[in-house]
């Protein structure tokens, strides 16, 4: 299989699973919590390329490490998660910065498609497609409570246990992302695509279903346009998102 | 009549800080009993404790076997959902309703279906308080549990909700606990009412007899003045 191929549908799958994703996350106001995970990730990105094993491990690694001590932090101290964000997104950059030289940090910045491998494509196929279900079963209880949790719990959802399902998910994708798009832009990925179909969507459905589809498209369009001129994909991916999300204004309800 | 709920020497805290104190009570098949009480004295931690929301220190609390309850939490507003693209026709979904079951329960709070194309964030308090109450009642529960169900409505709104809940509590037996600041209502409905005074127990009986500017004052602190009308 050619590279490009691998790629494509490597970026495919994860428009897809990230847009769908990306719609719980516009509506917990949790948007932003993509952004810190990827920086998370970011050291055990530089890692991988530094000692030359797979990127996704590294990446999931560091944010798994980085979640707990943010738990940790959260539990012991009585320091804002703002604040706690914040600290976590300069401390993660700066240690990947030490790790790797700036001047070869580019694809753990905005991400290499040319490092997908066929093991991370069927890594990607066999984690986006579980989370998809995982995340379709889970969908209209993540909506009760992102309504109300008292009401959630009340029709019988275990909101600990779908919050904590839904963040390991989220991580997942995260470390998914750091090829295509590098670990500073995974949280557009899931925010443009949502908040794209926000505008252009009356019910839940709709809304789903666009954000699905600007997620995949604009990989996919990154992808080929990236193919045909000497920008990396990456910052292609988002671009087309953007654009996406500036034509849902002009349609927007 | 049969018990429906049966609380015994109840203590709950927060965070170290005690919110109810050795509360006793019992709601009977078919009451509608309202908790009165002024601004943090307990009352929505009660009806959270009550349904397992917020576990309690010591005591005990009894629920008939196989109970429905149905439950109306405090202050959700449209426009905290403003941003979600939910159609009421959704909100309704989550419970795997299907369209007659809508239909149903919004004849039952007087509302048209064309609604339920709407988005849920976008519909006045009144629509949406009453939407909330179709949704609760759409399980056809025994009991209701509601945490001043019409904050954020004018007077007309507000009285068409209790006239509502009053209705199906008179169709379908149902039991009602009810928390509101609203004395008229509390005397007009309630079958009980029990005063919370700092978590405690401050007065318990018939509305006629609570009522009264006496236990009023000795509840909320000040002078309250409660004209009785007479229907």
């Amino acid at each position: 299989m050619s590279q490009f191929l691998l790629s494509l549908i490597c970026g495919i799958s994860i428009g897809i699973i990230a847009g769908y994703l990306g719609s719980l996350m516009l509506t917990k106001r949790m948007a932003l919590i993509g952004g810190p995970l990827g920086h998370l990730a970011l050291p055990g990105i530089a890692l991988a390329l530094f000692y030359q094993f797979n990127i996704f491990l590294g990446a999931l690694l560091s944010i798994g490490i980085g979640a707990i001590f943010i738990w940790y932090l959260k539990v012991k101290t009585e320091i804002s998660m703002e604040a706690l964000v914040g600290l976590v997104f300069a401390s993660g950059v700066a240690l990947s910065f030490l790790i790797l030289p700036i001047d070869k940090a580019e694809a753990a910045l905005v991400g290499d498609i040319s490092l997908i491998t066929f093991f991370d494509l069927l890594l990607t196929i066999i984690i986006t497609a579980t989370l998809f279900l995982l995340v379709k079963k889970i969908y209209s209880k993540m909506i009760l409570i992102e309504i109300s949790e008292d009401l959630a719990q009340v029709e019988g959802v275990n909101v600990k246990k779908y919050n904590l399902l839904y963040l390991i998910a989220i991580a997942l994708i995260v470390a998914l992302e750091v090829k295509l798009v590098g670990g500073l832009m995974t949280v557009a990925m899931f925010i443009i695509p949502a908040a794209s179909a926000q505008n252009i969507s009356r019910n839940l459905k709709q809304y789903t279903r666009a954000s699905t589809i600007v997620g995949s498209l604009s990989a996919f369009l990154g992808i080929i346009i990236s193919r045909f001129t000497s920008f990396s994909a990456g910052p292609l991916i988002i671009t087309v998102a953007t654009l996406f999300f500036i034509l849902t204004l002009i349609f927007k309800r | 009549m049969e018990e429906i709920l049966k609380v015994k020497n109840l203590f709950v805290e927060l965070e170290g800080e005690k919110i109810i104190e050795d509360l006793s009570f019992v709601v009977k098949k078919g009451e509608i009993l309202t908790i009165l009480g002024p601004n943090g004295s307990g009352k929505t931690v009660l009806l959270k404790t009550l349904l397992g929301l917020i576990p309690f220190k010591k005591g005990k609390i009894v629920w008939k076997d196989q109970i429905k309850i149905g439950y109306l939490p405090q202050g959700l507003t449209p426009v905290k959902i403003k941003s979600l693209p939910l159609s009421v026709k959704d909100f309704f979904q989550l419970k795997q309703k299907n369209e007659k079951e809508i239909e149903r329960v919004l004849n039952l709070v007087e509302i048209r279906s064309q609604i339920l194309e709407k988005r849920l964030g976008h519909l006045s308090s009144g629509q949406f308080q009453r939407v909330l109450v179709a949704w609760v009642l759409i399980d056809n529960p025994d009991v209701l549990i509601f945490d001043e169900p019409t904050t954020g409505i004018d007077v007309g709104g507000e009285q068409t909700i209790y006239s509502l809940l009053y209705r199906f509590w008179k169709e379908k037996q149902a039991t009602v606990i009810l928390v509101t600041h609203d004395l008229n209502i509390v005397y007009k409905y309630s079958s009980n009412v029990l005063c919370l005074h700092k978590g405690s127990l401050c007065c318990y009986g018939k509305p006629q007899q609570i009522l009264t500017p006496q236990s009023l004052e000795k509840l909320y602190g000040t002078e309250i003045k409660f004209y009785k009308h007479i229907h």
